[in-house]
């Protein structure tokens, strides 16, 4: 069996004349929680959308827990969680009524009761999507990606939009993940984030990887923080080799 | 633990039936419309047999007899009108002939007006026979209350086969297009279900609802207004399952890729205005003219009320209506594998 969970080479997508993935290669290990980093439009959900099996890419090889997509696909739905970013479930339907139908799409996995206690939304289970706080939906979000017990989980930005209060609670569901021995891919634009949730990460810019590893060594990298009182982070390592701001306006 | 089926085509189904059911404005207009409109066409067009003509007369020295003549006839009602408001009464049809006392009398009426012809021939008839007039015999007469040709029986299976398109294709197309706007649809392809089952729950979503959709006005218009249902019920259910499948799957090809509520609304309309003009739900589709009949006989919506009205009013057999099955098969088909090969989950 593979010791990456998720290894990629060359990948390459363009719509046209725009070319959102220029040229990615990258692995992750499994158990491990592996970031990609970059603002908005710089080919992030692209790639992992590639990789998540929803899109093609134009070049490129992938193998995803050892698998193919071109051979593989029913394997890998049966095994992969994710999160896509903006998927809004249906608002009439309850949050218990939510998760059994998604736990009906897999073969095995946890019971509705178990993904409910997971994400600690017992108390919800008979609410209705649509009067959910912001937190709530993001959880039962993950709770449905939850639902197959997956080895691997893809997140697209998954604390996009969220008060820091549920942005805490959701790292926490994800650190309970990794404990159980679960893989994490995801991407966001929270320099906080991947400084908290992963081991490694990926700066993407313009489709391609322009800094790759431990976020603590590439923030090291930088050298001397060039104000005594500031500590060195990634949004650090973005400015100085890109020269620009990583949420640029 | 007591789980309900967690097969996912019952999940899937029993969503898509939730999410109907929790909308009150799709409810309102697939059960409650219909009878709404049927109530409001029943009271617009009554059954003829009880209606009396009316009669306006005028004043003057023999107002006093003609007035107890006309009285004692059937199907008479009288009321005195000054010479002032006679024009705006046959106008506004709140009289249909005015009778001027003179001797003999004088009709004022409009020739043009189907009531106020029948006015005068029934006025005439009464004060003939009043003044002495024999008639050479009495023919014997057989009153029928003709069930089934009334205009609310035709209305009826005309109302259920607009019910059957505009169900039908909303149905489909509003939860598959707000499910792709939501980005629910590309949530769905990236767990393991099954695009398949995703679509035929759809259908089988609107085929629960079918029964209650279709025996809700014809109950209705049975008890309120004593409708006849001649038809063999399982022949009937054939037409309503056709009709159904025919414009789900017409729903379906419409919502194949369209990405904003807007755009189906305006494609839906496109697709059924001109159906509820021409393919007689309100009055007979023999009004438009000859040259594009052809076209207005091969609609979908067309062969269905045709199918409709021949099985529940006159009793037809599946042999009769035939063709009109076959048009909705075509209609059925075709749309269904073109809508297969477009869909964008996406």
């Amino acid at each position: 069996m593979s010791e990456f969970a998720v290894k990629c080479e060359r990948l390459r997508k363009a719509y046209g004349p725009v070319v959102a993935v220029a040229d990615v290669s990258l692995s992750v290990r499994r158990g491990e929680c592996f970031g990609l980093l970059g603002p908005n439009g710089a080919g992030k959900t692209t790639t992992i959308e590639i990789l998540e099996g929803l899109l093609s890419a134009d070049a490129g090889d992938i193998e995803v827990l050892g698998l193919r997509w071109s051979h593989h696909a029913d394997e890998l739905r049966q095994r992969l969680g994710i999160q896509l970013q903006e998927t809004q479930l249906p608002d009439k339907l309850t949050v218990e009524e939510t998760l059994r139908l998604f736990r009906s799409f897999y073969a095995n996995g946890r019971t509705v009761e178990e993904l409910l206690q997971i994400v600690g939304l017992e108390g919800k289970r008979a609410s209705r999507v649509g009067k959910l706080s912001g937190g709530q939906k993001q959880r039962l979000s993950l709770a449905s990606a939850l639902a197959g017990n997956p080895d691997l989980l893809f997140l697209d930005e998954p604390t996009t939009g969220l008060d820091p209060q549920s942005r805490r609670q959701l790292w926490m569901l994800l650190e309970q993940f990794r404990e159980r021995g679960g893989t994490i891919l995801m991407t966001t634009h929270y320099m906080e984030e991947a400084e908290y949730l992963c081991d490694r990460v990926a700066v993407v810019d313009h489709g391609r990887i322009i800094a790759e590893g431990v976020p603590q060594e590439l923030i090291a990298r930088l050298g001397e923080p060039k104000v005594i009182t500031h500590h060195g982070t990634l949004e650090d390592v973005f400015m100085s080799l890109t020269g620009r701001h990583l949420r640029d306006e | 633990m007591s789980e309900p089926s967690s097969h996912p085509l019952v999940q899937l189904t029993l969503a898509r039936i939730r999410e109907f059911l929790r909308e009150p404005e799709a409810v309102f207009w697939a059960f409650v419309f219909p009878i709404v409109m049927s109530l409001a066409l029943a009271f617009a067009f009554p059954s003829e047999a009880t209606r009396n003509v009316l009669v306006g007369l005028e004043p003057g020295p023999a107002t006093q007899s003609l007035r107890a003549t006309l009285e004692a006839s059937k199907g008479i009602t009288v009321r005195e009108i000054r010479p002032d408001d006679e024009r705006r009464a046959l106008r506004e049809g709140t009289v249909n002939v005015v009778v001027v006392p003179t001797t003999p009398p004088t009709y004022r009426f409009d020739p043009a007006r189907e009531e106020s012809l029948l006015a005068r021939a029934v006025v005439d008839d009464a004060l003939q026979r009043a003044a002495g007039r024999a008639d050479q015999w009495t023919a014997r007469e057989e009153p029928q209350q003709v069930a089934g040709s009334r205009y609310i029986d035709w209305f009826i299976p005309g109302l259920i086969g607009m019910g059957l398109m505009t169900n039908g294709m909303w149905g489909i197309a509003f939860g598959i297009v707000q499910a792709r706007m939501r980005k629910l649809l590309k949530r769905m392809v990236a767990s393991p279900m099954k695009k398949s089952q995703y679509l035929l729950a759809q259908l089988l979503a609107r085929l629960l609802f079918l029964p209650a959709e279709v025996l809700v006005p014809l109950v209705f218009a049975m008890v309120a207004f004593g409708m006849p249902v001649n038809g063999n019920p399982l022949t009937i259910a054939i037409v309503v399952l056709a009709g159904a499948f025919s414009f789900g799957a017409f729903g379906l090809l419409m919502a194949a890729r369209v990405r904003t509520i807007e755009a189906i609304s305006g494609l839906m309309n496109l697709a059924m205005l001109p159906m509820w003009i021409v393919s007689g739900v309100f009055f007979s589709s023999s009004n438009f003219p000859d040259a594009i009949q052809p076209v207005i006989q091969v609609l979908p919506l067309t062969a269905l009320i045709d199918a409709l009205r021949a099985v529940i009013l006159d009793g037809a057999s599946l042999g009769a209506i035939r063709s009109d099955l076959a048009i909705l098969g075509v209609w059925g088909v075709v749309p269904f594998f073109a809508a297969l090969r477009l869909f964008s989950w996406k």
